[in-house]
């Protein structure tokens, strides 16, 4: 131990840090979260490979059965594909969240002097970018394989960004299970056993009116179906402000209930 | 005297639980305060109110002056927290962990990067200041843990059993960095389950059970509060056994225990020794070992609480009464 390890003066300010000071440790924190992936390059994999995979096996496999060729399919599921890995991707806030809870990493962030909700913010922020290399992957995974853009850049970006509030809105869901579970594990359980039959019965894969009617009716109202829609009006073409402004407004109502909750389970918690 | 930690009345229910059931304390500023107890006695749940990560029920405490509610942002510029609840990355490397707390205390990048690398090289973490966390073992690990509270120059430290699960000789390394650190002017509150680290280390000690503080003073304050010293005797053939310890407890008036072969009494009075020896002579019993001592802080522990400290996990200490 030297001298020098230590002094008296700390090093922050007095007063509560104010928002430019936590958007500052949000910046922080989210570099802390993508850091990880130099680390860990098996997550790179699960945000690239899985979501390729699923493109070219639905694509090749079912295509043809589905909508007489794999171009023809590709076309229709893409949009669909992109939403059903955004869903997925949202469960890595509440799988990392639980692992910094449960391995301590969130009580030493919370006895340092920084703004209370920037390490959930980092978090979510560093999810978003994760969210937005998934989303470019597969667009461009996509045009490689010969899926035409129908509204140019201007709709690739409104996709972009309906897709990124609406995956900002569910992670709260995520946040939610992460903070309720006991171990990081269960949130990938959960997010098996809820994402997957919620997206499988939309209109992602399949188009409605091949499904039997009881179905059909859930398929219908499966927010899931909505989005998917929103994101083909504005990738491909078709009806845009209907299905745009339903998913804003699953996206308001998501976030409306389960961010109060989430975070009041937070403050239980810790 | 300057106090760096005042509590008073602390109080904290989880459920039917109550982890905290009115505890004071006095931390005078400069030295190590030894919080000592069982598992589930209190000690973590302590910690965590006095660095601002939980809220008391009832009661109140300032640390540096501050008060750990009202002025909880000020607290978190005064502290350093390691232990059980407090954790570096493992996914991170050394060098990161550091960068990161660096960047969150305000520091720029490069005052970051010198920090980190002051700190790594004080705690033999050079080395490894590029490998993730995960593949360091547990003393490193622990080092890198008492390093990351650290980064901010803390006045107070809160320890909590930073040393359970270590082998001897990382026990031994961070012993010594904690008395460094003392020296250097930091207040530091440590719980321990261990009551030779708190002898060691500790000038003073609260012992808490049940969420409260059942007795506080000097090691040596303590020691002396259960009369001061232990007889212990061992006779040279284990059928002696039960003769001994009704000579025992007839000499010293109290209730021996029997470990193994050895008999251990508390005693008051110095003068009982050759009257021991009469009695053992006059019933012809041979002994391997006699001796009178100054009590253990584990007796100390027993006679206040009724049990034994826990001793899992530390089957390499050897505690004085028993036979070598």
């Amino acid at each position: 131990m030297t001298a020098a390890t230590l002094t008296a003066a700390p090093l922050a300010p007095a007063r509560r840090p104010g928002l430019a000071a936590g958007l500052r440790h949000t910046l922080t924190l989210a570099w802390r979260s993508l850091v990880q992936i130099k680390h860990n390059p098996m997550e790179l994999l699960d945000l690239s490979i899985q979501p390729v995979m699923f493109v070219l096996l639905f694509t090749y496999v079912f295509g043809t059965a589905i909508s007489g060729s794999p171009g023809d399919y590709l076309q229709f599921a893409l949009p669909g594909i992109i939403v059903q890995n955004a869903l997925f991707a949202t469960m890595t806030t509440g799988f990392g969240l639980n692992n910094d809870l449960t391995k301590g990493v969130f009580d030493r962030l919370r006895a340092l002097p920084i703004a209370r909700w920037s390490p959930l913010a980092g978090r979510i922020l560093a999810d978003t970018v994760k969210q937005a290399w998934s989303v470019s992957l597969l667009v461009g995974v996509g045009a490689i394989l010969g899926f035409r853009l129908g509204n140019g850049v201007v709709g690739l970006l409104g996709a972009f960004v309906l897709l990124l509030a609406f995956s900002l809105a569910a992670s709260w869901i995520s946040v939610l299970v992460g903070v309720l579970v006991s171990e990081p594990e269960k949130v990938q359980i959960f997010g098996f056993m809820v994402i997957f039959p919620l997206t499988f019965t939309s209109n992602v894969f399949v188009p409605t009116d091949r499904m039997p009617g009881w179905l059909q009716n859930w398929v219908e109202v499966n927010p899931v179906t909505i989005l998917a829609d929103a994101l083909r009006g504005l990738l491909v073409g078709g009806p845009v402000a209907g299905p745009v402004v339903q998913s804003l407004i699953w996206a308001v109502v998501l976030a409306a209930v389960f961010a109060p909750l989430a975070v009041r389970a937070l403050r239980r918690r810790v | 005297m300057t106090y760096a930690i005042q509590a008073e009345g602390l109080v904290r229910r989880f459920g039917a639980t109550t982890a905290l059931a009115g505890v004071d304390l006095a931390v005078p500023t400069g030295t190590v305060f030894g919080l000592l107890g069982p598992n589930g006695a209190g000690k973590t749940t302590a910690v965590r109110v006095l660095a601002t990560l939980l809220a008391a029920d009832e009661g109140h405490a300032t640390v540096g002056g501050y008060d750990v509610r009202r002025d909880a942002h000020r607290v978190r510029q005064l502290i350093g927290l390691t232990g059980q609840y407090a954790s570096v990355d493992e996914t991170l490397t050394g060098t990161e962990n550091l960068l990161l707390i660096g960047r969150l205390l305000g520091m720029r990048r490069a005052d970051a990067r010198v920090r980190a690398r002051q700190l790594l090289a004080d705690f033999q973490l050079s080395d490894a200041a590029d490998r993730a966390a995960k593949t360091y073992s547990g003393g490193m690990r622990r080092r890198l843990d008492l390093a990351a509270s650290l980064v901010g120059r803390p006045q107070v430290l809160f320890l909590d059993e930073p040393t359970t699960g270590l082998d001897p000789r990382s026990r031994n390394e961070l012993w010594d960095i904690v008395r460094g650190l003392v020296a250097d002017g930091v207040t530091v509150l440590l719980t321990t389950q261990y009551l030779e680290e708190a002898d060691l280390l500790a000038s003073e000690i609260a012992v808490v059970d049940h969420g409260q503080v059942i007795a506080q003073g000097t090691p040596e304050e303590l020691k002396a509060k259960t009369g001061g010293q232990i007889l212990t005797v061992r006779p040279a053939d284990a059928g002696d056994l039960p003769t001994v310890v009704s000579i025992a407890a007839e000499v010293a008036g109290a209730t021996p225990e029997v470990a193994q072969t050895t008999v251990t009494v508390p005693v008051n009075d110095p003068g009982v020794l050759p009257a021991v020896v009469r009695r053992l002579d006059q019933a012809e019993i041979t002994v391997a070992e006699l001796a009178l001592r100054g009590s253990s802080l584990d007796e100390v522990f027993l006679s206040l609480t009724g049990h034994r400290a826990e001793q899992d996990g530390r089957s390499d200490v050897e505690l004085e009464w028993m036979p070598a």
